[in-house]
């Protein structure tokens, strides 16, 4: 059509773009809280954090609690697998990240026993590197928790955590 | 469709379908004409609405009686087995239905690519068929999670943590996905009316499934288009409504026999033991029917190509009418193709068998050389295959090579290699 390219908006066209915006904002509007809904909602937000007593947890051993419904590992390290996780060379790992860095004190490692594959639980004590091994598809950690073999793509996540006293710990 | 106009003999029927031509519709299902040849694979549409069907009654009787808690689900079922009544029978039927539904839809899926339905004019059936297909997928995934049992729980676990894959939202995507920061209560109850709508969305689709196959009407075993009705077709009462009875009778005797014989021997023992976030079981495995797919993501060593890899293998599904450029639908004229065709039916039975092995050795090597033969039979060799592949030549009409040829007796000799088959 060749006159409507000399045409100017008019009236109607002004209708017709404030009625398509008004339409999608509403649109919109509506859709969001059908989505959000299925976000995690404020009681499962409330139980964001937890406090673990663990004094009665010796050298070697290592405790699972549950937070936000998810498994966490507390390792209490002997000598041993706290030099054998900080000798190893950055250059060597998949996911480079110091022992230093993933556990403050160097005698407690807390992280998600979650692994980063596909959220399966590892077993402890197991695998290539003595430590966690993941038997739904074949990851292996080392005694930091870092992804060492396997399909894994990250190192099991360190939550936020802190010493309440030397007691306990709070996680979240 | 049928050319002629129809109306009703009585008065109140022909006032009535003058309102609303619901009796039109019917004479339309029962004329329809079929063509005279299809043989039994041609039956497994029918079983598999009984099989739709099934499940849709079976699943609103169970849930009337499960509740879907995660602290509640897993008892619930146990007093649906043993104290319900016939409670047994009815899971037994719906949760082996789910079995029987799958090994039904592979068959047809299978037929489908045998003999070329999936070609023009028929893409869009296919690809209504394809979304049939991945909503089953979906819908088997999540009612295998509401028994709250050890497999259910770390079924979910796994499979939703695909999505933590996609770069930046993954995290995002999983934890609106569970409704927290991992599978549970909230998990558990969507999952519960997902499961609940899904069927009806695959019944709709059904009913569009079947009004785009009535446009072109049937393909049939050896490919050809036929005037439609003619002496090469047959109405579809009664000649394939007895039919499909028949076959019908035949699968619930299979059907019956996992029922009330081998009831749990498609399942996972682990599944009796009730969902503990803390332990994964030694050896997780999902349901026989995902087994090709999941054996395809565990043979990319990368979590995210991982994921992709096994939603490409779905996807090339649905642009298979275009890849395919071969003319010549029924495999019956593609002696070529017709090998590369029980390469890729041997090539998914080995996908399936080491999906079902542990991910490592001999095991993982096979797998691994079984999805690039996958992709390649889809990507490379079909694509090549119908521009090179010289096909023997198709008969006239369905008639011709019975007869011996009606119009041309030198066609119908060169066919005497497709009479032996008939």
């Amino acid at each position: 059509m060749s006159d409507s390219e000399e045409k100017k908006p008019n009236r109607r066209d002004f209708i017709v773009t404030a009625t398509t915006a008004a339409g999608a904002v509403g649109v919109g509007a509506v859709v969001w809280p059908l989505v959000d809904q299925m976000n995690p909602d404020a009681s499962v937000k409330a139980l964001a954090s937890t406090e673990v007593d663990i004094s009665a947890v010796e050298p070697g051993q290592s405790i699972t609690v549950l937070w936000r419904g998810k498994p966490v590992f507390i390792k209490r390290r002997t000598q041993d697998e706290i030099d054998s996780a900080r000798a190893v060379d950055l250059s060597e790992l998949k996911h480079p990240e110091k022992d230093e860095d993933r556990a403050k004190n160097p005698e407690w490692l807390v992280m998600l026993g979650v692994c980063t594959h596909l959220g399966c639980v590892p077993l402890n004590d197991k695998g290539d590197y003595g430590a966690w091994f993941c038997p739904c598809h074949g990851s292996h950690y080392d005694t930091s928790g870092r992804i060492r073999k396997g399909p894994a793509p990250t190192n099991m996540e360190v939550p936020k955590y802190e010493f309440v006293n030397s007691n306990t710990i709070k996680i979240g | 469709m049928s050319d002629h106009e129809y109306t009703p003999k009585s008065k109140v029927g022909k006032w009535f379908n003058d309102r609303l031509p619901l009796l039109t519709l019917a004479n339309h299902l029962t004329d329809y004409p079929t063509p005279k040849n299809l043989n039994y694979w041609w039956t497994f549409g029918g079983i598999l609405t009984f099989c739709l069907i099934t499940q849709i009654i079976t699943g609103i009787v169970l849930g009337m009686h499960y509740v879907a808690h995660a602290d509640l689900a897993f008892q619930s079922v146990e007093h649906i087995m043993r104290d319900v009544n016939y409670g047994w029978l009815i899971r037994y039927v719906h949760a082996n239905g789910a079995s029987m539904f799958f090994l039904a839809v592979y068959i047809h899926i299978f037929r489908s690519l045998y003999y070329g339905s999936y070609k023009s004019p028929r893409e869009v059936i296919w690809i209504i068929g394809m979304l049939i297909y991945f909503l089953m997928m979906a819908t088997a995934f999540m009612g295998y999670v509401l028994p709250w049992g050890q497999m259910s729980f770390w079924g979910a676990t796994v499979i939703t943590n695909l999505f933590s894959a996609i770069p930046l939202v993954g995290e995002s995507i999983t934890n609106w996905l569970w409704g927290g920061y991992s599978v549970d209560n909230p998990t558990l109850t969507r999952f519960f009316s997902l499961h609940y709508l899904f069927p009806f969305l695959i019944l709709g689709l059904v009913v569009l499934h079947i009004w785009a196959l009535h446009v072109p009407g049937n393909n049939n075993p050896i490919g050809i288009d036929i005037k439609k009705p003619s002496k090469d077709t047959v109405p579809f009462h009664p000649y394939i409504v007895i039919k499909d009875a028949f076959a019908l009778l035949i699968f619930l005797l299979i059907f019956a026999f996992f029922v009330f014989f081998s009831p749990n021997i498609l399942g996972h023992a682990d599944n009796y033991i009730e969902a503990n976030p803390l332990v994964t079981p030694a050896h997780i495995v999902p349901e026989w029917y995902l087994l090709p797919f999941y054996a395809i993501l565990r043979s990319v060593p990368d979590k995210l190509l991982g994921v992709i890899a096994m939603f490409a293998a779905i996807f090339v599904l649905v642009i298979l009418p275009w890849l395919d450029t071969s003319k010549v639908r029924s495999t019956v004229f593609r002696p070529i193709y017709k090998q590369f065709y029980w390469f890729l039916v041997a090539d998914v039975l080995i996908l399936g068998y080491v999906g079902a092995m542990p991910a490592e050795g001999l095991y993982l090597l096979i797998a691994r050389v079984a999805t690039a033969y996958y992709f390649a039979h889809f990507l490379i060799i079909l694509p090549f295959l119908g521009l090179k592949e010289k096909t023997t030549p198709l008969p006239l009409s369905i008639t011709e090579p019975i007869l011996g040829g009606s119009a041309d007796m030198a066609m119908a000799r060169n066919n005497s290699d497709f009479k032996e088959k008939l």
